[in-house]
């Protein structure tokens, strides 16, 4: 049984902005092009919005910042980091919102220029005193130390991590805006470079510039706008720990407690999911991902992505190419939700999935620490 | 002339400072909660267990298990690129905790998971040492 919650928020646009290697615009100027794009895509004006969502690396107070931008004065607003799932948990937050009446139009937004700034990854993270004496590398270290312990605990194989790669690839073949649209083979995977054991270079994220935004309305608003509207129909989100160091388990993730939340409140299990987007920032994340929102057992992800998550198969996971194909300008949340709304709403072209009726997107922040699930539907 | 570049130093304030510090008399102390029971890494104020502000330290055997790890096989910062590659690991310390360590004085490709490891100390300023760890060779033969 779906709980009263559910459905309670309707996304009715979507749109990215700059995704690519060079960009002339600002942070603040792109996040605003993915807004204006948004809101023409739900047939709303910027005006309409009231409530605004935000989170980026670059600003202090990232809501407040793109409200300034767009010259608006919204009744609600949030800049909650959990790290690149925040976009996610930020769909949650505004469900709850719309649902209190502390709200009607809700803006979620990102944008980076990281690839433009120098190609390293911008961010403000901070260092757990007891993890700077040891080099540790945020955020590839953890998750090569979980990849590390999965394949000692489960036997999962460096090939398995390596077909996250190639079946993200494609999918990137099918989808005009990805970035790598050329095939990876598991040779060429397990041949790239060693970052950080096992992980190498082809297991890691793409890192380029890129913004996003989506709006989010209640159910009577939608209907008056007459688009085709997707429903948030559950939410969750969770956090274990927030400094790699502080890490208690690397093999089962947050990912249990926000998928079970999120789950409760649609009323749906795993097996009612016809489409999966799961960040990828690393392949054992997809890996993980599955495990822990219930697609197979704890420990099995692997040969679930050997049965086959991409064009044609049952289990369709990361149709757009993901970060490791499609784009990856460091938080890529926005990304799950705008992708999993075009495969819902039957717009995705050459890589749409056959009949989608419920997509679910799975957010992961920070070193395997943040964690947030939502479930769309038709 | 070429300047020395050393591992870098933690900010000790705070409950941590015994921790740094205990290393310079060779010992590794974590807390132990008195109303619990239960050892935590890395040093906290109150008990994560259970809330109890009733820590005492006590002093680890140094002995542990690694439970992962992974090998840096690059890096920009300017003094770890001088170390590459090293082990960055989680040690299931003996009292029960897991810490983060590097296992040193070691070829990386000889590090496991589930072999034994020995505490040692690399002093790096006047009174803190940190806290690195070697491979009991002995037992992994
Ligand atoms: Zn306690």
């Amino acid at each position: 049984m779906p709980s009263k919650l559910s459905g309670a928020a309707t996304i009715v646009g979507v749109s990215e902005a700059e995704i690519g290697w060079d960009t002339t615009l600002s942070v603040a100027e792109i996040m605003s092009l993915a807004a204006h794009r948004a809101a023409d895509d739900a047939g709303l004006s910027i005006r309409d919005i009231d409530a605004v969502f935000a989170v980026t690396p670059y600003f202090w107070m990232s809501s407040v910042t793109l409200a300034e931008q767009l010259g608006i004065q919204p009744k609600y607003t949030d800049s909650t980091n959990l790290g690149g799932c925040s976009f996610v948990s930020h769909l949650g937050h505004a469900l709850s919102a719309l649902a209190t009446g502390r709200c009607e139009v809700a803006l979620i937004a990102y944008a980076s220029t990281q690839r433009s700034d120098g190609g390293k990854l911008v961010t403000g993270a901070d260092n757990l005193p007891y993890e700077v004496p040891y080099g540790f590398q945020h955020p590839i270290s953890a998750y090569a130390l979980a990849a590390q312990r999965h394949m000692h605990e489960f036997g999962t194989t460096r090939e398995q991590l390596a077909r996250v790669t190639v079946t993200a690839s494609q999918w990137a073949a099918l989808n005009p805006a990805a970035l790598k649209r050329e095939p990876v083979s598991v040779e060429e995977v397990c041949q790239s470079p060693l970052i950080s054991d096992p992980l190498r270079k082809l297991d890691c994220c793409l890192i380029t510039n890129g913004g996003g935004a989506v709006i989010v309305t209640t159910k009577e608003r939608a209907k008056k706008l007459g688009r085709k509207s997707v429903r948030v129909l559950g939410a969750g989100e969770s956090h274990s720990h927030r400094y790699g160091a502080a890490m208690r388990s690397f093999t089962t993730t947050a990912a249990v407690a926000s998928g079970k939340d999120a789950y409760e409140m649609a009323g749906l299990g795993p097996g009612d999911i016809d489409v999966v987007q799961i960040y990828d920032a690393f392949t054992i994340n997809v890996i993980l991902g599955l495990e822990d929102l219930g697609f197979c057992k704890k420990g099995e992800g692997g040969l679930l992505v050997d049965k086959g998550i991409g064009p044609g198969s049952k289990l369709p996971v990361n149709t757009s190419g993901g970060g490791l194909r499609y784009c990856h300008p460091g938080m890529f949340g926005i990304y799950l939700i705008i992708e999993a709304v075009r495969q819902l709403r039957r717009e995705a072209g050459a890589r749409q999935v056959d009949k989608p009726r419920h997509a679910l997107i799975h957010g992961i922040g920070g070193v395997l620490s943040g964690h947030a699930t939502a479930i769309l539907g038709t | 002339m070429e300047e020395t570049v050393n591992r870098p130093c933690p900010e000790v304030r705070g409950t941590g400072e015994k921790y740094w510090v205990s290393g310079r008399n060779g010992t590794l102390s974590i807390p132990q909660c008195d109303t619990c029971g239960k050892t935590h890494w890395y040093p906290r104020s109150y008990c994560p267990h259970c809330d109890a502000k009733t820590l005492k330290w006590i002093a680890c055997s140094g002995k542990g298990v690694i439970h992962t790890f992974t090998v840096a096989r690059q890096s920009g910062h300017k003094y770890f690129k001088t170390k590459v590659p090293y082990v960055i690991a989680m040690v299931t310390l003996a009292e029960g905790p897991l810490m983060m360590t590097n296992i040193v004085d070691c070829d990386v490709e000889a590090v496991r998971i589930g072999a034994p490891v020995s505490v040692i100390f690399e002093d790096i300023t006047d009174s803190i040492s940190v806290p690195l760890f070697k491979l009991d060779t002995e037992s992994v033969l």
